[in-house]
């Protein structure tokens, strides 16, 4: 998947927007939020030293109202140390960052959407390592895996900045306390569940959505790793995701077929919506619109959905409108966790580039962050406090993020080459809704397109 | 220096820019001051050194924005992914034996070929019709409107079109069906089965480009000296004839015109098939799979290869103009 | 138009002139067919359709946006949820700048995209038409097979030369970027206008001594105004709806992008905030169809003028 956690983030904070703007008719709710930041604790702040007149700068994929948060979360920084951070945000990022680093135009700082991207950036020699400061936040705030997703051959040169859990099926409460149901534990409570909703009513129990512009494809993918995590385990996933085993091993083309049984089945899917090839036809974010109305019962997608569902003036919490439940595994003992994550890379050492650097791995930053946020972001910065997080459903992914018993999986289609993790995947899922192409067709072709060397 | 800079590069503010703009313009009419001034004390110097001075702002900027990165592309074209080692034709080979390659061959050249003769026969057709009329100026606004929209504007308002629940097409395919007594009948998914998507696909193109067939044409049909209708109507021409025999003739420098630039247009864009529905469903174009290759999967070499597609595509169709070039030249 | 710039043409010159105007009247009135008429307005009304789906669109809110189809708010019974609110995030911003920077930089960026490449356009369109070569036709279909280049395989080694000649990220490089983009197309439509300005007037002021800039300004540029003024307008267009070029080379700041960038950040994504993009098209739309309407009878005369014979 791609810029999605931006997506997510995006809606929840049109929704902040929108409805500060009903509530007292101002025009600038960005205002709002920065009305403490007079006054800002600079204790904090002294390790990073006097940076005064110094600036830097930054790239990243978040725009408009979600950006807003990123610099509002920068105020302290700037206003303790005296420097300028140059913010820029900009969804072509993915599309432009290589080229700017080629021509020698990119910025000081610039946080990468996925690791697949960051691996390219880092191909080109361009990317300096973590410095040391950066390197000790990393290894105490973040577990050893995350510290892995920001490196290249051994050494680091990212840390990592948000993160969203997607192994989520968010439901009604309301909706299953009427009809008497429970949230399942087992993956097969869940294929009895969807069962049982068939036979209540005449409703399907799942929808699903995958059409998102050029990104048609991604909700597919994740819903494919949530189901080799399941099926296969995490152990050969992490081999299917570096390509030690081949796409198409049977072990894939089984979770698939596993997959299938439930978006592939006419009496399931696809809930308040059509029929199996709707599913391609659907925009993500509508997917989950059905669940509001009764019309569906299950939608499998992540955390940072909550924005979609606040903007359709929903309350979500655990006996709000809509709530989300762990999308269990086949053996409950095991507890993957799929999710994702940025990560920021710098381009100059320059002693304020470091120290802002520094400052955007440690838990002063992440507290800062989740302070100015309405919702729809957290991070695996196990620094961060909890209760500083403004929506439930970001507590829930951090909980789910920080919880010792769960194996975290990195979304394996950012970690994939593009040609596969952000073209050929994404294709062939949809041509596996849109055409009813068989789980083994599409696994075929999607290792057909691994690329050789 | 850092009032130099705030000054010519980099102005924030609105004053500062607006200063910056005139300055940038004045500089340019200096350009053009210098040339001219030039070419005059050139008087004696063969007609080729006069040409060369008038030509050489354009030719420099075409030769570092154009021509260099074009070269620069055909030469990745023989290059890896990341333009280190030298592949010979492999990236081509890739390229013409990819399993979607022939359909996505099929859909560029039917966008080549389709969109600029539809686009430039609605463009014609109403501009004959509204030509005279007492609404025609009204009636032009509307059909040129959709030029004036941005791609990101285009995009959604298509949506509003094809979607299965909020399309006005799939709700006007029920209500269709519905008269002739299919009651729960199912829009299709316009853009998802092929071949028919890429259609649907051209459809938005041919929206767009028909307010610029329409506005071109409708001036030459009115550049057509009323001596000429008139004789024509003394033979007895009228409507349809007199459209085909003295219309379509008279303007025909104009047709091939619009159908040249409409066409390289269709050759080129891929925004729409992005956009619109990712290039997913077999409706994929070269454009969109240049672009795919160049800034998504990020392989020089394949997406170089794509490029160069492009340009041997759009030979016969400079082919076409030369000749359409040379006729002109003879009759003058 | 050429007939409206140049001599009357010499056909039907056993005519008295008086009866053939008059003649020529009646034979427009007769053209102009009522039903005629009905059609156009029809296919017209057709072509707006998806444009007036939008504009209903932007009044409404998301959620019934995705539920129901525009033309349900149409019904008087839904009347009433018609807002403004999606127009009144656009106006706000909704980041931390104002829209009016975005806006005054659209302005700044689009104004020199067009006059630059009409100036040096009009320069080599002179060459092509009024100086005799060798090698001119070669060089002028040379020059028009450019529009084929894609421009996003220029952005990468045209960033790298902006960022060695140090003009990166500034008005300079949007400039230049623009004007070498649209230059083809601006020799191509300018040549063919200007050839076809009758050759006597020419010869008659080179008779008279006049060297090229005489001939340029005294001769050929008030002829050319209508053409320029139809180039000017597609320009204007592409420019002021660029999004690519503007961020490829100028980047997502204040300080550089234009509204289009803007607009799009606040769409969130493409999907996600259909509403605010609806009132946002339209808030972009107004200067282009201001434009539009306001050069349209330069426009209606200009273009092909050249191309056909007069």
């Amino acid at each position: 998947m791609k810029r999605s956690i931006s997506k997510g983030m995006a809606a929840g904070l049109g929704v902040a927007l929108a409805v500060t703007m009903a509530a007292c008719g101002k025009t600038e709710p960005n205002n709002n939020s920065s009305g403490g930041s007079g006054d800002v604790d600079c204790s904090v702040y002294s390790q990073y030293g006097d940076l005064k007149g110094k600036s830097i700068s930054i790239y990243t994929t978040f725009v408009d109202a979600e950006g807003a948060t990123y610099e509002e979360s920068f105020k302290g920084f700037e206003q303790c140390t005296g420097a300028d951070i140059k913010y820029e945000g900009s969804k072509s990022l993915t599309t432009d960052v290589l080229g700017r680093i080629e021509a020698g135009a990119v910025a000081d700082i610039v946080a990468f959407p996925q690791p697949g991207l960051l691996q390219q950036a880092v191909a080109t020699g361009k990317v300096l390592e973590a410095p040391a400061a950066v390197a000790k936040n990393v290894d105490t705030y973040w577990t050893t895996s995350w510290r892995d997703y920001g490196s290249v051959d051994g050494k680091l040169y990212a840390s990592p900045l948000g993160a969203s859990v997607k192994s989520l099926v968010w439901y009604s409460p309301q909706a299953f306390k009427d009809a008497g149901y429970a949230v399942p534990e087992t993956w097969d409570d869940l294929l009895v569940l969807t069962d049982q909703i068939t036979k209540d009513g005449d409703v399907k129990p799942w929808c699903v959505g995958i059409a998102d512009g050029d990104a048609t494809g991604w909700v597919a993918t994740d819903w494919v790793e949530d189901m080799v995590l399941r099926s296969a385990g995490p152990a050969a996933y992490a081999q299917w995701v570096n390509h030690e085993s081949p796409f198409n091993d049977p072990k894939i083309v089984e979770s698939l077929e596993e997959m299938s049984k439930i978006v592939r089945n006419d009496a399931y899917v696809n809930a308040g919506i059509g029929n199996i090839q709707s599913i391609a036809a659907t925009p993500w974010t509508d997917g989950g619109t059905p669940l509001l109305d009764g019309q569906c019962f299950l939608h499998r997608q992540a955390s940072f959905y909550g924005g979609n569902y606040a903007q359709e003036s929903a309350t979500v919490a655990e006996d709000g409108d809509v709530w989300a439940f762990y999308l269990p595994s086949a053996d409950p003992s095991i507890k993957p966790i799929l999710g994702a994550g940025d990560f920021v890379a710098a381009f100059a050492d320059r002693p304020e580039v470091v120290a802002f650097q520094t400052f955007l791995s440690s838990p002063d930053w992440a507290n800062a962050k989740a302070k100015v946020t309405e919702g729809g972001w957290t991070t695996a910065n196990n620094g961060l406090d909890k209760a500083n997080l403004r929506s439930a459903v970001d507590q829930l992914a951090f909980e789910l993020l920080s919880d010792p018993s769960a194996e975290f999986r990195f979304d394996g289609s950012d970690l994939m080459p593009a040609q596969v993790g952000s073209d050929a995947f994404w294709k062939q899922m949809t041509a596996y809704f849109a055409e009813n192409k068989s789980e083994q067709a599409v696994a075929d072709a999607i290792e057909a397109a691994w690329p050789k060397s | 220096m850092g009032s130099w800079d705030s000054l010519l590069l980099h102005p924030t503010t609105v004053g500062g820019k607006l200063l910056l703009m005139v300055i940038a313009i004045a500089v340019f009419a200096l350009v053009m001051a210098v040339v001219l001034a030039l070419a005059d004390r050139l008087g004696r110097f063969p007609g080729w050194v006069t040409a060369l001075v008038f030509l050489f702002p354009v030719l420099g900027l075409v030769c570092f924005g154009l021509i260099y990165p074009a070269l620069v592309t055909i030469k990745n074209s023989f290059f890896d992914a990341t333009s280190d080692k030298f592949v010979g034709f492999a990236n081509f080979a890739t390229v013409l034996t990819g399993s979607e390659f022939l359909i996505t061959l099929r859909n560029t050249l039917a966008w080549v070929l389709l969109v600029p003769l539809l686009a430039t026969g609605i463009g014609l057709v109403y501009a004959v019709l509204v030509d005279r009329a007492r609404v025609e100026r009204f009636a032009k606004t509307l059909i040129f409107m959709p030029m004036a929209i941005s791609m990101v504007g285009a995009s959604l308002i298509w949506k509003f079109v094809y979607n299965d629940r909020v399309g006005i097409l799939s709700r006007c395919y029920v209500t269709v069906a519905g008269w002739f007594g299919n009651e729960d009948a199912q829009a299709p998914h316009w853009l998802m089965n092929a071949p028919w998507n890429t259609f649907f696909l051209m459809v938005i193109m041919i929206w767009i480009q028909a307010g610029f067939a329409m506005t071109v044409l409708s001036a030459s049909i009115k550049a057509i000296p009323d001596d000429i209708v008139e004789a024509g109507r003394l033979d007895g021409l009228t409507g349809v004839k007199m459209f085909r025999y003295v219309t379509v003739p008279m303007i025909r420098p104009s047709l091939v015109v619009v159908m040249t630039t409409v066409a390289m247009t269709a050759l080129k864009a891929f925004d729409i098939v992005r956009t619109m529905q990712g290039g997913h469903f077999h409706a994929s174009v070269v454009a969109n799979d240049f672009y795919t290759w160049s800034f998504n999967n990020h392989d020089a070499g394949i997406g170089g290869a794509l490029a160069v597609l492009l340009f041997v595509i759009v030979v016969p169709v400079i082919a076409y103009n030369v000749n359409q070039l040379k006729k002109a030249e003879d009759i003058r | 138009m050429t007939v409206a710039t140049v001599p009357a043409p010499p056909a039907g010159t056993g005519k008295n002139p008086a009866p053939r105007s008059g003649r020529a009247a009646r034979a427009r009135r007769n053209l102009t067919s009522p039903w005629a008429s009905v059609v156009a307005l029809g296919i017209g009304l057709i072509w707006s359709v998806p444009t007036l789906g939008l504009f209903v669109t932007s009044f409404r809110a998301r959620k019934d946006i995705s539920q129901t189809g525009w033309w349900d708010a149409l019904k008087p019974q839904n009347w009433g949820q018609f807002s403004l609110n999606n127009y009144q995030t656009v106006l706000s911003g909704g980041g931390t700048s104002d829209l009016s920077d975005y806006f005054i930089n659209s302005v700044v960026m689009t104004l020199p995209a067009v006059v630059i490449p009409i100036f040096l356009a009009l320069l080599a369109a002179y060459a092509f038409a009024w100086i005799p070569f060798r090698g001119s036709n070669i060089l002028f279909v040379g020059l028009f097979a450019l529009q084929v280049v894609p421009i996003q395989v220029a952005m990468v080694p045209l960033l790298r030369s902006y960022v060695d000649m140090g003009l990166n990220a500034s008005f300079w490089v949007l400039w230049l970027s623009h004007a070498m983009f649209g230059l083809p197309l601006a020799t191509f439509l300018l040549h063919n206008f200007m050839k076809d300005i009758p050759r006597s007037l020419v010869e008659a002021a080179r008779v008279d001594g006049a060297g090229h800039v005489t001939i340029f300004f005294k001769v050929i540029a008030p002829l050319m105004v209508p053409a320029v003024a139809s180039f000017a307008i597609f320009q204007f267009l592409w420019v002021w709806n660029d999004l690519l070029v503007a961020l490829a080379f100028g980047g997502n700041t204040p300080d550089l992008a234009p509204i289009t960038a803007r607009l799009a950040d606040m769409a969130g994504s493409l999907g996600d905030r259909w509403h605010v993009l609806s009132a946002g098209a339209f808030v972009a739309m107004i200067v282009p169809v201001a434009v539009f309407l306001a050069l349209q009878r330069y426009f209606v005369r200009g273009l092909l003028a050249g191309s056909v014979k007069g």
